[in-house]
C-alpha cells in the first residue's frame, strides 16, 4: 500500500514548503496549508484515537470544527500541553507533536477496548445505577473510572504564553466569511458600514471556494472563481476588518459577541516567542449577520464510526482543498444529492468511487446522471447494514429499504471499500443564533431547524438560514440585505446562476437493520460513544425531555457539544415517543461554540494582575518594616509586625502589651471616609443611624450604628461633625463602597427632598491612629501648639491643627479603649506624619501594630467587628447594644423591624464573652456552643466570633454568640472540639476597663 | 451583556450598572403605624415578573446615579428609562 495519498496538487497547499511534524512519536512529513487532519490521511493513517466510552478505534470523521473523533493532545511540556484539539483545524508546522488521546497503552492497542465486548453490560446510566452501593465505596470506584475515562489531560505548570483582550465596536459584524458572508461583508463596507468579518478557517470563501464543479456557476464562471474576484477586491476595502483563524465563542444579547482570534497556533514554535497567542475580541455590533453555514449529518446504521468513514463533504473538501484521497475504494453513502457532488470531484482527480448507496429510490437530477455515466454504480432506495474491519474499514454490507423505510428487505450485499463516505443531509449552524436569544422553527420538508424570531438587529443568511443551495442563497441575498442595511441596491440583483442541486431528500434518523436494535451499534453521538439504542432506552426508562435524555445518555455532552449527531438524537426521541420534532425543541446551545483555553478567557489577568489591590500612602513603610499584610476588600492592610523568628503569636502579644503599656501605631488609611455637607446633614444621620445626631456639638464626634430596613446590624464607625453642616462619616474598611452606595439611594429615592451632598474621600486622607498611655505626650511633640488637655480636648471630640504647614485633622476616639489620637492628613503627606510620630513615640517605644492586634485589642474591650461578631441576622439588641438604639426618634432605617415578632424573641442568639476554664486554652473561631453534648441531636447554641490570647489580661478571651445568651451570664457549657471538650463560662463581653478609666488615663 | 442608556451618561455597559430591585415600593412615611405584616409586605414582598417589569439601577461605576428601567423579563428587552421620581410610561403598566 502506497503510504502516500496526495492526488494532485491544489493551490491551497504549498507543496515547495515541506513540514515535518511527529504523531504518536513517529516523522511524518506535509506541507504548508494542511492541518493534522489532512496530513495525517496524506500519510494514509485514519486511526487517530479512542472512543471515550467503548475504546473503539476512531478516525478522522469531518474537516472542520465539527470533529467529534479526531482529538488529539499537543506537545509535551507540562506547560503548553493541550488536550482536545481537533486535527481537523490545528494547521501543521514544523515541530509539532501531537498523540493520540484516551488509549492505554497505545492507540493500536488499548486495553480500555475490552469495555467494547462488554458493552451489553454498559448501557446508558451504567455509572449511574452500578456504582451507587456501596455509597461508601464510591471513592474507591471513582478512582478507576476516572483513569479509565477522561480525555487527554491538562497542562500541570503555569502557562507561559500571552493573551490579550480587545473591544471592537462596529456598525455591521458578518460571522463567517463563506459566500453569503462574503457578498454582506462586501456590501455593507460599500455602503459605508463599518464591518468586522470573521472567519475561523485560515482562508475565506468557505466551501464554494473550493467548489471546482461545472454544476455550479455564477455568471458564466465556476462559482470559485468568482468568488475568488470578489474576495481579492473585499481586501482593498478600507472599512472593511478582515480576521480569519477567529472563531465567535458567544453571541450574547444586545449583539455583544466573543470571538477568540488565534494568532501563533498556527506558527513554527520558534516564531511565536513574546506574540500574543489568542487575542478575546469583545464585540458590539449595530447589526449582526449570520452566515455561519451549516454542517453536513452523518447517517445513523450499525458501526458507522469506524476509521474511514467520513462525511462526504469532508472528504471532498480533502481532495479539492488539500489535494488528498481519503481512500483508494471510496464508497458514498447518501440520501440527498450531496454525496453526487462528492463524487464528481472525486473522479475529477482522478480518485477511484466504486459505488454509491442512496436511500431514495427515485433519483435523476443532473448531478446523478453525471455520476451514472462515469459508470458508478448506484444502489437506488439501499441502505448500509453493517461495517467491517476493526482499526479501519474494509467492507460494508447494504440491504434494500422497504417502501415505507422502516425494514430492510432482500438479500445482503457486500462490497469492498477503504473509505465511506456519509451525507444525510445538512443541518444549519444555528448555535450562535440562539445563543443571542433567537427562536427556531422546525422545517418539516427537510427537517431543519432554521431561524424564527430575532431578538436583535440581526439576521442569517445562507444555509444557516436554510438555504442550502446556490441558487436558492444567491436569489435571496440581495433583498434580505437591501432590507436589513437599509440601502436601495446591491450588485448582486441580477446574478446568472447555474446550479444543479436536486434538494429532494429521504430522511430516516435511524436506519433499519436486519438485526434487532440491542445487537447494533448505531453511534449518535461518537465522542461520548452514545448509541440509538441508548437513548430508546432512556425513552423506556421514563425520561421524555430532551435535556434530560440529554444527560442521562451523555449526548452531545462531548468538547464538540454533539454538533453532528444532535439532529438525530432528536429525531430519535421524536419517533420513539411519537412527538413531533417542533415540539419537541432543541436542547440549549451554550457559549462557546468551541472551546476556549482559560489563558484566552483572563487574558492579561494573570499573576499579580489578577485582581487590583489598593495599598495606604505608607504601605512602603510596613513593607520596610517587614510587616506580614492581610487583604481586606482589595486593600492591602498591615497584619503584624515581626520581629526576627518571631511567631505571629508571639508579635501579636508583643504589640498587644506595648500599645496597652506605653504606646502603639497604627495605619488606619483603609477605614471608610464619607464627606456629608448639606443644612439637612443632621437630619440625613437621624435616619440612616440609630442614636440621635441632632445634638451633636460641632467639633464632636459619636460613635453610630447602621441597620438595614430589616432591623440588622450593617456597619459601624465614628462620624464628627466639623461644623454646622458638615460632617465626616467613617465606615468599616470593607464597607465603605456599599455604605456609600446605600446612603445614595436613600438620598436619591426615598429623600430626595433633603439637602445632602455624599462624597468619598476615603483615598485622599491618611489616617495614623496614636493610642496608649504615652499618646497624648508623643502627640504632644508632632502638634506642640495643640492643647491637648483633657478639658480642652476631651474623648469623642476634634481638633482642626497643622503639622508644620499642613493642615490635618485630630480626632480622638479610640478603638483600643486606650486614650487615643488619630491623625487624619492629606493622604501624600501620611508617610511623613507617620516618621514625625515613630521619631517622637520613639522614646515611649512607640509600637506599630496590625490589624491583628487591633482585633485583639478591641475584643479585650468588647467592641464588636462588623462583619465578624455580626452577620446578616444580629439585631443591636441582639449585640447588647441598645444603648445606642434611640427611643425618642420617630423613624430611622431599620427602626420598625427592631419589634417585629421574629426580633423580639427572647432567645435569639445573643453576643456574650466567654472564658475558658483553663485559662491557656484559646478557642477557635467559629466553633460551636453546646450546653448538653451528650444527647443526640446535639443542640447548636451558637458559634465563638473572635478568640485570642489576651497578654494584658494573662488569660484567654472570646466573643460568641449564643440563643438566649444575655440571660445566661455565668453559665457554664461546652465546646466541643474533634477530640475533646473545653469548658466555658458565659460573661459579659467587656474584658478589660469596664469603667472606662484608661480613656482619660 | 446589555447595552444601557443611562439618562445622565449615555448608553454604557451593562457592567457598569447594579440592579436595585422592584421600583416604585414607596418607603412608608409612618412605619410605626403599621402591623407585622403591613411592614413585611413593605420589606420581603416582590414581584418576579415573566414579561415586562419595573425595575430600580444605578450607575454604580459611573455617575451613581439611581434610575428607572421597564425591562421585559423574557427577552431582556429594555423598554423604557426614566429618571427618579418620573412617572412611570402607562403604556407598559
Amino acid at each position: 500500500m502506497t503510504n502516500n495519498l496526495r492526488v494532485k496538487s491544489s493551490k491551497f497547499i504549498d507543496e515547495t514548503y515541506k513540514i515535518s511534524f511527529k504523531f504518536n512519536n513517529k516523522i511524518y512529513y506535509g506541507y504548508k496549508g494542511d492541518t493534522l487532519a489532512s496530513a495525517l490521511l496524506a500519510n494514509n493513517i485514519h486511526l487517530v484515537g479512542r472512543s471515550f466510552k467503548y475504546h473503539r478505534p476512531r478516525g478522522i470523521m469531518t474537516a472542520g470544527s465539527e470533529e467529534p473523533n479526531a482529538i488529539v493532545q499537543l506537545h509535551k511540556n507540562t506547560s503548553r500541553t493541550e488536550p482536545n484539539v481537533r486535527a481537523t483545524e490545528i494547521e501543521i508546522y514544523e515541530g509539532l507533536e501531537a498523540s493520540s488521546q484516551n488509549c492505554w497503552p497505545s492507540v493500536n492497542f488499548d486495553i480500555g477496548g475490552i469495555n467494547n465486548f462488554l458493552s451489553p453490560v454498559l448501557p446508558a446510566g451504567f455509572y449511574y445505577k452500578t456504582f451507587m452501593w456501596p455509597a461508601s465505596f464510591w471513592e474507591k470506584y471513582e478512582y478507576f473510572i476516572r483513569k479509565s475515562a477522561g480525555l487527554g489531560k491538562s497542562p500541570t505548570d503555569s502557562d507561559p504564553d500571552i493573551y490579550e483582550h480587545k473591544y471592537i465596536h462596529c456598525d455591521v459584524l458578518v460571522i463567517g466569511a463563506g459566500i453569503s458572508g462574503i457578498i454582506a461583508a462586501k456590501t455593507s463596507a460599500k455602503n459605508g458600514f463599518k464591518t468586522l468579518l470573521l472567519d475561523e478557517k485560515p482562508y475565506l470563501g468557505g466551501s464554494t471556494i473550493y467548489q471546482n464543479s461545472e454544476h455550479f456557476k455564477i455568471n458564466n464562471q465556476i462559482s470559485s472563481s468568482w468568488l475568488d474576484k470578489e474576495i481579492n477586491e473585499i481586501k482593498k476595502i478600507d472599512n472593511l476588518e478582515i480576521k480569519i483563524r477567529t472563531s465567535v465563542a458567544a453571541f450574547h444579547g444586545y449583539n455583544f459577541l466573543l470571538a477568540r482570534e488565534n494568532l501563533t497556533d498556527h506558527l513554527p514554535l520558534h516564531q511565536r516567542n513574546e506574540k500574543v497567542r489568542h487575542r478575546l475580541l469583545k464585540i458590539r455590533a449595530k447589526k449582526v449577520i449570520s452566515a455561519t453555514g451549516s454542517l453536513e449529518r452523518p447517517l445513523v446504521f450499525d458501526n458507522n464510526d469506524r476509521p474511514g468513514i467520513l462525511l462526504s463533504s469532508a472528504i471532498e473538501k480533502y481532495s479539492n482543498l488539500f489535494g488528498v484521497a481519503c481512500g483508494q475504494k471510496n464508497v458514498l453513502f447518501t440520501n440527498n444529492d450531496s454525496a453526487y457532488e462528492t463524487a464528481i470531484s472525486l473522479f475529477q482527480k482522478g480518485i477511484n468511487v466504486g459505488a454509491i448507496i442512496d436511500n431514495r429510490e427515485e433519483v435523476d437530477s443532473k448531478l446523478v446522471k453525471e455520476v451514472e455515466k462515469n459508470n458508478i454504480k448506484i444502489y437506488k432506495g439501499y441502505t448500509v447494514v453493517n461495517t467491517f474491519g476493526y482499526k479501519k474499514i474494509n467492507k460494508i454490507s447494504i440491504m434494500q429499504l422497504s417502501k415505507d423505510g422502516q425494514k430492510v428487505v432482500g438479500s445482503k450485499i457486500s462490497i469492498d471499500c477503504d473509505c465511506l463516505g456519509m451525507s444525510g443531509g445538512w443541518t444549519p449552524a444555528v448555535h450562535l443564533f440562539t445563543q443571542s436569544g433567537g427562536k427556531l422553527k422546525f422545517r418539516d420538508e427537510d427537517q431543519v431547524f432554521i431561524p424564527d424570531t430575532y431578538p436583535s438587529d440581526q439576521i442569517s443568511i445562507g444555509s444557516c438560514n436554510g438555504e442550502f443551495t446556490l441558487d436558492e442563497i444567491l436569489s435571496s441575498i440581495s433583498k434580505k440585505l437591501k432590507d436589513f442595511l437599509n440601502i436601495k441596491k446591491t450588485e448582486y440583483e441580477n446574478l446568472e446562476i447555474q446550479s444543479h442541486f436536486n434538494k429532494t431528500k429521504r430522511n430516516i434518523w435511524l436506519l433499519p437493520s436486519d438485526k434487532i436494535i440491542g445487537k447494533t451499534k448505531p453511534f449518535v453521538d461518537y465522542q461520548n460513544d452514545a448509541t440509538a439504542k441508548d437513548i430508546k432506552l432512556a425513552l423506556r426508562e421514563g425520561f421524555r425531555s430532551i435535556e434530560h435524555v440529554k444527560r442521562y445518555t451523555t449526548t452531545g455532552m462531548g468538547t464538540d457539544q454533539g454538533k453532528l449527531g444532535n439532529m438525530h438524537a432528536l429525531g430519535i426521541i421524536s419517533e420513539t415517543a411519537g412527538s413531533k420534532m417542533g415540539e419537541l425543541g432543541t436542547t440549549t446551545f451554550r457559549p462557546p461554540y468551541t472551546p476556549l483555553t482559560f489563558g484566552t478567557i483572563v487574558g492579561r489577568n494573570v499573576g499579580e494582575y489578577f485582581d487590583v489591590f489598593r495599598k495606604t500612602p505608607i504601605h512602603d513603610w510596613h513593607v520596610e518594616n517587614k510587616a506580614k499584610f492581610e487583604n481586606v476588600g482589595q486593600w492591602k492592610r498591615a497584619w503584624f509586625y515581626p520581629k526576627k523568628n518571631e511567631s505571629m503569636h508571639e508579635a501579636v502579644q508583643r504589640e498587644s502589651k506595648a500599645a496597652r503599656d506605653s504606646a502603639g501605631i497604627l495605619d488606619a488609611s483603609t477605614l471608610g471616609k464619607i464627606d456629608i455637607k448639606g443644612t439637612d446633614a443632621s437630619e440625613f444621620l437621624n435616619r440612616v443611624y440609630t442614636n440621635t445626631w441632632s445634638k451633636l456639638a460641632i467639633g464632636k464626634c459619636r460613635y453610630g450604628l447602621m441597620l438595614n430596613e430589616d432591623g440588622m446590624v450593617y456597619d459601624d464607625g465614628v462620624t464628627t461633625r466639623l461644623d454646622e453642616n458638615h460632617y465626616i462619616m467613617t465606615t468599616t474598611t470593607g464597607g465603605a463602597a456599599t455604605v456609600l452606595g446605600k446612603l445614595e439611594d436613600y438620598l436619591q429615592t426615598e429623600w430626595p427632598e433633603l439637602d445632602v451632598y455624599l462624597t468619598s474621600v476615603t483615598d485622599h486622607y491618611a489616617t495614623i491612629s496614636v493610642c496608649g498611655p504615652n499618646s497624648k505626650k508623643i502627640i504632644s511633640k508632632v502638634i506642640p501648639n495643640l492643647d491637648l488637655s483633657d478639658e480642652k480636648f476631651p474623648h469623642m471630640s476634634f481638633k482642626n491643627a497643622k503639622i508644620d504647614k499642613v493642615k490635618c485633622r485630630v480626632m480622638r476616639i479610640s478603638f483600643t479603649g486606650e486614650q487615643s489620637y488619630e491623625i487624619n492628613v492629606q493622604a501624600n503627606y501620611g508617610k511623613s506624619v507617620w516618621d514625625k510620630c515613630m521619631q517622637a513615640g520613639k522614646e515611649f517605644n512607640i509600637t506599630p501594630y496590625g490589624t491583628e492586634t487591633m482585633h485583639l485589642l478591641r475584643a479585650e474591650k468588647g467592641f464588636i467587628i462588623v462583619g465578624q461578631d455580626t452577620d446578616a441576622t444580629m439585631t443591636p439588641i441582639d449585640l447588647q447594644m441598645d444603648w445606642i438604639v434611640s427611643k425618642k426618634k420617630y423613624d430611622f432605617i431599620g427602626k420598625r423591624s427592631l419589634y417585629r415578632s421574629d426580633t423580639i424573641r427572647e432567645d435569639r442568639k445573643q453576643l456574650i464573652g466567654l472564658v475558658t476554664e483553663n485559662p491557656k486554652e484559646v478557642l477557635e473561631e467559629g466553633a460551636q456552643i453546646v450546653l448538653d453534648a451528650s444527647k443526640s441531636p446535639v443542640e447548636m447554641l451558637g458559634h465563638v466570633t473572635s478568640s485570642y490570647y489576651s497578654p494584658n489580661l494573662e488569660k484567654s478571651i472570646a466573643l460568641g454568640v449564643v440563643k438566649g445568651g444575655k440571660n445566661m451570664m455565668g453559665q457554664k457549657l461546652i465546646i466541643p472540639m474533634e477530640n475533646k471538650q473545653i469548658n466555658v463560662t458565659v460573661t459579659d463581653p467587656v474584658f478589660l476597663d469596664k469603667e472606662n478609666k484608661r480613656l482619660n488615663a | 451583556m446589555f447595552l444601557i442608556h443611562c439618562p445622565y451618561c449615555g448608553e454604557r455597559e451593562q457592567s457598569e450598572f447594579k440592579a436595585g430591585g422592584e421600583a416604585h415600593i414607596v418607603r412608608p412615611k409612618q412605619p410605626t403605624e403599621l402591623s407585622d405584616d403591613q411592614w413585611a409586605e413593605y420589606l420581603f414582598m416582590r414581584k418576579n415578573i415573566k414579561g415586562v417589569q419595573f425595575e430600580r439601577w444605578v450607575h454604580a461605576h459611573g455617575c451613581r446615579k439611581w434610575f428607572n428601567m421597564v425591562r421585559d423579563t423574557s427577552n431582556d428587552e429594555i423598554k423604557a428609562i426614566y429618571k427618579m421620581g418620573e412617572k412611570p410610561p402607562t403604556k407598559y403598566k
